[in-house]
């Protein structure tokens, strides 16, 4: 055991115990594998979509559609976020990584449940769909692989909350755990939540798929498999609203409005979240309005009103931030002269505003008990969840990886120059493609469906043919999209692997520094809300949640009056 | 940095809230319970709304009372395979099922009637999608769904499947017509 174990990064300050950062480094290769063949099958899958190139054949097409969403979707977001529990841990809070080799035998768990469930995959055996919905069968191999998987990613988040007792215990900081500590616990707490609920699902079905249990209810498995599978989007909330808040304190300084309010509503997250799984049971037998609307708005909602504060407050610390530096002219000021050159900011931004306009809006109305009728299983879900989870979580991860390409990897970002693009051509890309998918959903196109021209069916149906268009848009934006995924893996893989080192010295040692608390604010006088306007401290970011609001309402009644010209029903 | 060091406060959740995070807060909690009221309130006066009438069933149950349907009230047969087309008088239960991978019978419905619609599936879930209507609901094996319905539009509407339910997925279509009343 060599006692030099941790080092400091000379331009961020943060500091590394080497166990941790190999750890990290792993967890964050694999991730960046996951999302390459991920990104694979999602170009095959979006030009059979498209509907002038259909390309693969209907098996293949459901095959392939089956592998990019759990290998995007879990493996992919899943083994990132473990790389971003250790970061808030270990490396934020300046403290040892508890148990490394309990977190070497998760990274191999949750290897091996990937290339389990993979195969299976690849088998032909499990073409099911991410949801395998009961009763129709897969490989048990599958539901292992995913086991297995989920068993490793559950001692992952023990491994963050030890290290935060260590933490504590050994003084290693002074006060508070920092905010983006704060919210990768809320990630934690929510992770260990879901995955006991992968588990009472997934084991009762592939103990159904071996034989040993005769059957499983169909309307019982949506519920708890619902229960895992919405809660798990709200790590992936969480870990990306952390690592907003991280990128905005890396780049600009920025600290939260008040730390009151930015952690209370984390803790809305893993107090309402939860019960927001009724939101995809909105049209199922069997289930009773009331409990629907209790469970996706009382619930929802509160969740939702945390997701607009966070999105007030993010770049409202930036604003303040910038304001700070002398940027205060007009409303703008700030957001004009940020750096839109540096991808870990413009990623991050993106980021922020296509989550919130695209993926929060059209999730909340869709999650509406009646609305859902409209909106169902459409091509409108996935428009929906690609803002979330890929402009949302995805783009988020690619901006924190820029950062972390020179401060945990030592090497310099490889081509520059494309780097600066590659964060708005896979952003706006993305947001081209969930807005058509949205479009086209709303004319009715389904999701999930190799061939909308019904060309084989016995009985036939024309899509009018604007929806024909709206999914060559799909097509082209998605395969843009693409491009700039393939930008961001081809500049990591090769800045890792072959970058230039960066040249500055970060040698290991074994003296350790305390994490400080923050430097207590200067208030101007009149309060920092003087910097501002209207006795605002951030008063452009006040204007653009305004804005955001205006477009919500509106598009919240367009959708109610489309329902209201469907045939009535009741 | 500073969201990623300890607040500077020690007692940092006595710190007054910004005024511009007031406001919104405010804003976000009235437009949240908004959104929540409209749904209860659609149900009172709004025209779409689910029943939340549903049984268990089995496939035999469920098979025998369609079969039984399409005995008493078969008006013709469509396409090559003879699929029975169905026309019930206004407001009886018309049964409809799901199965890999065709919804069947064809219904033959009048406008402007109100019928009691059941469905239910056979087999796998699938995703009843009426178009160009667009009405999607989700229909699971063991569960038989009702729903009253009155068709205010006429022409043809397709039920295609939108719950992926295997290789034959795609060519899961079925029909409904509906016919001018009266005639
Ligand atoms: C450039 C990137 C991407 C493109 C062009 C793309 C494209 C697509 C397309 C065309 C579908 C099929 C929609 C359907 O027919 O139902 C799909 C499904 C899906 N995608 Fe992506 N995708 C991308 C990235 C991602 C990422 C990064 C994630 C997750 C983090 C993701 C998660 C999913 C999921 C969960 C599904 C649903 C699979 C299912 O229905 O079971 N995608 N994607
Ligand atoms: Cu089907
Ligand atoms: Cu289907």
């Amino acid at each position: 055991m060599t006692t030099e174990t941790f080092r400091t990064c000379p331009e961020s300050g943060l500091q590394f115990h080497k166990p941790a950062e190999t750890l990290m480094r792993m967890n964050a290769v694999v991730a960046v594998v996951m999302l390459l063949i991920g990104g694979l099958s999602a170009l095959a899958v979006t030009l059979t979509r498209w509907p002038a190139v259909h390309l693969l054949p209907a098996d293949r097409f459901y095959q392939l559609l089956t592998f990019h969403g759990i290998n995007m979707l879990i493996f992919w977001i899943i083994f990132f976020e473990i790389a971003v529990l250790y970061f808030c841990s270990s490396t934020l809070l300046k403290c040892r990584l508890a148990t490394p080799r309990l977190a070497w035998l998760a990274f191999f768990l949750m290897v091996a449940g990937a290339v389990v469930n993979n195969l299976a995959v690849f088998g032909g055996q499990a073409t099911v769909m991410m949801t395998s919905y009961v009763p129709m069968p897969a490989n048990p191999n599958f539901y292992l692989g995913l086991i297995l998987f989920a068993v490793g990613a559950l001692i992952g988040c023990f491994i963050f909350l030890g290290t935060l007792v260590i933490a504590k215990e050994e003084k290693t900081y002074e006060g508070s755990i920092p905010l983006v500590t704060f919210g990768a616990l809320t990630a934690c707490i929510i992770a260990i939540f879901t995955i006991a609920m992968g588990a009472v699902i997934l084991i009762p079905t592939y103990m159904w798929s071996m034989g040993w249990i005769s059957h499983i209810d169909a309307a019982l498995y949506r519920l708890i498999w619902w229960a895992f599978g919405h809660s798990s989007q709200q790590i992936n909330v969480a870990a990306h609203v952390s690592v907003w808040y991280a990128i905005a304190a890396i780049v600009f300084g920025a600290k939260p409005l008040s730390e009151k309010v930015s952690r209370t509503a984390f803790v809305l997250y893993i107090a309402f979240l939860q019960l927001a799984s009724a939101h995809h049971l909105l049209v199922d037998p069997g289930l009773s309005s009331s409990w629907k609307i209790f469970n996706t708005s009382y619930a929802m909602y509160l969740a939702v009103l945390a997701s607009m504060i966070h999105g007030l407050t993010v770049p409202g610390s930036i604003e303040v931030a910038q304001r700070a530096k002398g940027y205060t002219k007009g409303m703008f000021e700030w957001l004009r002269k940020a750096p839109w050159g540096n991808p870990v900011f413009s990623g991050m931004f993106l980021s922020l505003i296509g989550f919130g306009f695209l993926g929060g809006i059209s999730g909340v109305v869709m999650g509406t008990e009646q609305i859902n009728i409209i909106i169902h299983n459409t091509i409108y879900v996935p428009g929906h969840f690609h803002a979330t989870v890929v402009i949302g979580t995805t783009l988020a991860f690619m901006s924190l990886t820029y950062f972390l390409i020179p401060v945990l990897f030592r090497r310099q970002v490889f081509l520059p120059g494309l780097a600066k693009w590659q964060p708005y051509i896979f952003g706006i890309g993305m947001m081209v493609f969930s807005l058509m998918m949205m479009g086209a959903g709303t004319l009715g196109v389904e999701r999930r469906h190799w061939d909308m021209a019904f060309t084989d069916a016995a009985i036939g149906f024309d899509y009018p043919a604007s929806a024909y268009t709206l999914m060559g848009l799909v097509g082209i934006s998605g395969s843009a999209a693409i491009l700039g995924g393939g930008i961001f893996i081809l500049i990591t893989v090769v800045s890792v692997f072959f970058g230039k080192r960066v040249e500055s010295e970060s040698s290991y040692g074994t003296e350790t520094t305390r994490l400080m608390k923050a430097e207590p604010t200067i208030t101007p006088q009149g309060g920092h809300a003087a910097a501002g306007k209207w006795g605002f401290a951030a008063p452009g970011t006040f204007a653009m949640a305004i804005f955001f609001l205006a477009v919500f309402v509106v598009y919240y009644a367009i959708n109610w009056k489309y329902l209201a010209s469907v045939w009535p029903m009741s | 940095m500073t969201s990623i060091q300890p607040p500077a406060e020690t007692i940092w959740w006595k710190q007054p809230l910004d005024r511009v995070e007031g406001t919104w807060i405010a804003i976000a909690l009235v437009w949240s319970l908004i959104m929540f009221v409209m749904m209860p309130v659609w149900h009172i006066y709004g025209k779409q709304n689910l029943s939340n009438e549903a049984y268990r069933t089995t496939p035999a149950a469920y098979m025998a009372k369609t079969q039984a349907m399409v005995d008493q009230y078969t008006v013709r047969t469509e396409t090559d395979q003879q699929i029975p087309v169905v026309k019930p008088p206004p407001g009886s239960d018309v049964y409809l099922l799901g199965r890999l991978w065709q919804w069947w019978p064809i219904l033959e419905l009048e406008k402007g009637q109100t019928y009691r619609l059941h469905i239910a599936s056979m087999d796998w879930q699938h995703g009843f999608s009426l178009q160009p209507q667009n009405i999607n609901l989700q229909i699971l094996p063991g569960y038989e769904m009702v729903l009253t319905i009155t068709p205010d539009t006429s022409g043809d509407q397709t039920i295609i499947c939108n719950e992926f339910c295997g290789i034959g997925h795609h060519n899961m279509v079925g029909k409904i017509f509906i016919t001018e009343g009266g005639s």
